[in-house]
């Protein structure tokens, strides 16, 4: 079974975001990492392989920029090979130019299985997965917290707001998964090593046969006006815990006519 | 704006809280408000709709086993391109609400705009609110596509409030169709289960204590779970915890949780990050216990124990206990 990963390579998280002051687009300068809320895709990925017996996992990312250095974590923790969608068209996607990207780039790949994070840490639409499934016309489950597959069909447990529904899909699909599913595991010095020579396909939307006018800033038809912080809550007492603490905390419930 | 459709989502009967809320916030800037709706109780939903300002309830009707994202948004869809289309469709951000937004979009080749927060109609068009960065900005863009446009709005944006009148409408029901939706339809659920919880609901009680990694062990969230208790409130939790396997995600507070608005949280052992803060920032009253004097968690506490929750929960209860 082939499982492909839709991974998604962002601005460092220890650095403030920053925002084009021109055209409100994130700034996508530096070096990016992969996306921490696909770390777990893709060791779900590769332990589905390892329990199928046989096929590989190859990563999918779209950035504008070229940029693999998120990739190489993921490759060195055993995928096998990456597209990576790299065109300066691409600059100011929105969730469904990325998702037609992703989806062309699936139309070459044809896995098996597609798996993708519930949202990234950056953009959190949390939409771009199962845009994609609409757009192969393939079935979908979103918020998986736990994956197996037998006899060609995902059994997968589906967070709801409630608890968890038992969710069956044939293949080929897309999941979604909520971090927390499998733990990523780290790569060794020699998967370090092999990941240099591992293949990094890098193609360009019109290879992928698309219409740039489709994707990119050109297709994200949303104008922004203003980008402002939020009105921030202030601070207010602080209490050092020398044993009695609890009795402010008491005193401030009653004040509130909670206790 | 002329029309506007609020997908309303509802369990048994009964519509989920943000569908409430989405027609609420409907009301103030729209003509005409419909619904979209599904499920083998669809129908009982009809009346609390109507209290909240529904004009008409399409019925997509029983799904049986199906998840909800492909039959209605290509019911939707087809509706839309035989001309009866809104002028803006707005979703809750729930699991289920976001994967129809996602096929829907496709089916009308139309983006979606997510983590939208507020409405503003005051100059013509409509402007739309979103929070980025987890919560720390606000940007505000309107919508260049044409109709409709599709948003998917955070829980707890708006408060719910019925119409004020002396008989509840009462809205008519129109069945609508599902067009053949083909594989990606297949998925089928076998079976739901749901968390047991005792107490109000996380996202409804007064008080809310929730608990972090800063709890240190798995078993010292009975100390949350008997103050939430003794307070009469609810036991949340961070990610951190609920990616532990601590408690289950129903606990959840925060961007990928429950969003939550209580006269007092108590965030016991958490630090603050962004995403957890976006889930409960708008609390009336803030109680922050955590042992670094430096954790983001104190910037927005009204009141900041600076301690062990280990020492100080306990304490709090033995307290509490005696003045019962
Ligand atoms: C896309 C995305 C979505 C996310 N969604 C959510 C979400 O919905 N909800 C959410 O909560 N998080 C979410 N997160 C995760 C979030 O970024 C944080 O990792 C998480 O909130 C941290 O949880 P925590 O505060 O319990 O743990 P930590 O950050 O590890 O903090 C533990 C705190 O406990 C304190 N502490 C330690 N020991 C004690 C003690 N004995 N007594 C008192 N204090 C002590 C420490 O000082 C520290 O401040 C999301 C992240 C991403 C990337
Ligand atoms: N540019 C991208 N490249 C690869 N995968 C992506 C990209 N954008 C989004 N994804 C995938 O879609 C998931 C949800 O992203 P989002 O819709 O931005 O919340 C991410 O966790 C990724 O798995």
């Amino acid at each position: 079974m082939n499982v492909a990963v839709c991974v998604k390579q962002i601005p460092d998280t220890a650095d403030p975001p920053a925002l084009d002051p021109r055209d409100h687009t994130l700034v996508r300068e530096g070096k990016l990492i992969m996306d921490d809320s696909d770390s777990y895709g893709v060791e779900m990925g590769l332990q589905l392989v390892e329990a199928g017996g046989g096929g590989e996992v190859s990563l999918v990312s779209m950035a504008p920029n070229g940029e693999t250095t998120g990739l190489r974590n993921a490759l060195a923790i055993g995928a096998a090979r990456a597209i990576l969608v790299s065109d300066p068209v691409l600059s100011g996607s929105d969730a469904l130019g990325t998702a037609k990207v992703l989806a062309a780039a699936m139309r070459r790949l044809e896995p098996d299985l597609v798996l993708a994070g519930t949202e990234s840490t950056d953009g959190y639409t949390g939409t771009t997965p199962v845009q994609v499934a609409e757009l192969l016309g393939w079935p979908s489950v979103s918020f998986a917290k736990h994956i197996e597959i037998s006899d060609g069909l995902l059994r997968v447990q589906r967070q709801t707001e409630a608890g968890y529904d038992e969710v069956t899909c044939p293949l080929p699909a897309v999941v979604t998964v909520t971090a927390g599913v499998v733990e990523p595991r780290y790569p060794s010095f020699k998967g370090i090593m092999a990941a240099k020579s591992k293949p990094v396909e890098e193609v360009t939307v019109a290879e992928l046969g698309l219409d740039p006018s489709e994707v990119g800033s050109a297709g994200a038809r949303q104008q922004v006006i203003s980008v402002e912080a939020v009105e921030a809550r202030k601070a207010g007492e602080i209490v050092v815990d020398q044993g009695d603490a609890h009795e402010r905390v008491i005193s401030f419930l009653q004040q509130l006519k909670i206790l | 704006m002329d029309k506007i459709w609020v997908l309303a989502e509802q369990h048994d009967g009964v519509p989920v809280g943000v569908v409430l809320e989405l027609l609420t916030a409907a009301r103030g800037f729209g003509n005409v408000i419909e619904v979209v709706t599904w499920g083998p109780s669809s129908v009982s939903a009809v009346t609390a709709l109507g209290q909240y300002g529904a004009a008409k309830v399409y019925d997509v009707g029983d799904i049986g086993e199906s998840l909800p994202g492909p039959k209605v948004a290509a019911a939707m869809a087809a509706r839309i391109s035989g001309g009866d289309g809104p002028d803006a469709i707005l979703i809750g951000a729930t699991h289920d609400g976001r994967d129809i937004a996602a096929r829907l979009s496709v089916r009308l080749d139309l983006p979606v705009l997510t983590n939208v927060v507020g409405f503003d109609a005051s100059e013509g068009g409509l402007t739309t609110e979103h929070t980025i960065f987890g919560g720390s900005m606000v940007l505000r863009a309107v919508f260049t596509g044409g109709a409709p446009g599709i948003f998917v709005i955070r829980t707890k944006s708006f408060a719910a409030e019925p119409v004020e009148a002396a008989e509840p409408p009462s809205p008519e029901v129109v069945a609508i169709d599902v067009p053949e939706t083909g594989a990606s339809d297949a998925a089928r659920v076998v079976a739901r289960h749901e968390e047991e919880r005792s107490g109000p609901k996380l996202d409804e009680a007064a008080v809310v204590v929730s608990g972090g990694r800063g709890l240190g062990s798995p078993d010292n969230y009975a100390l949350i779970t008997e103050l939430a208790q003794l307070l009469n409130g609810a036991p949340g939790a961070s990610r951190a915890i609920v990616d532990a396997g601590w408690v289950p995600y129903a606990f959840q507070v925060g961007q990928t949780g429950k969003t939550v608005k209580p006269m007092v949280y108590i965030a016991c052992g958490i630090s603050g990050a962004t995403q957890h803060m976006v889930g409960m920032k708008a609390a009336k009253n803030i109680i922050a216990i955590n042992k670094d004097q430096e954790a983001p968690i104190f910037a927005i506490a009204d009141l900041g124990v600076v301690g062990d929750v280990t020492k100080v929960i306990p304490r709090l209860i033995e307290a509490i206990k005696v003045r019962r």
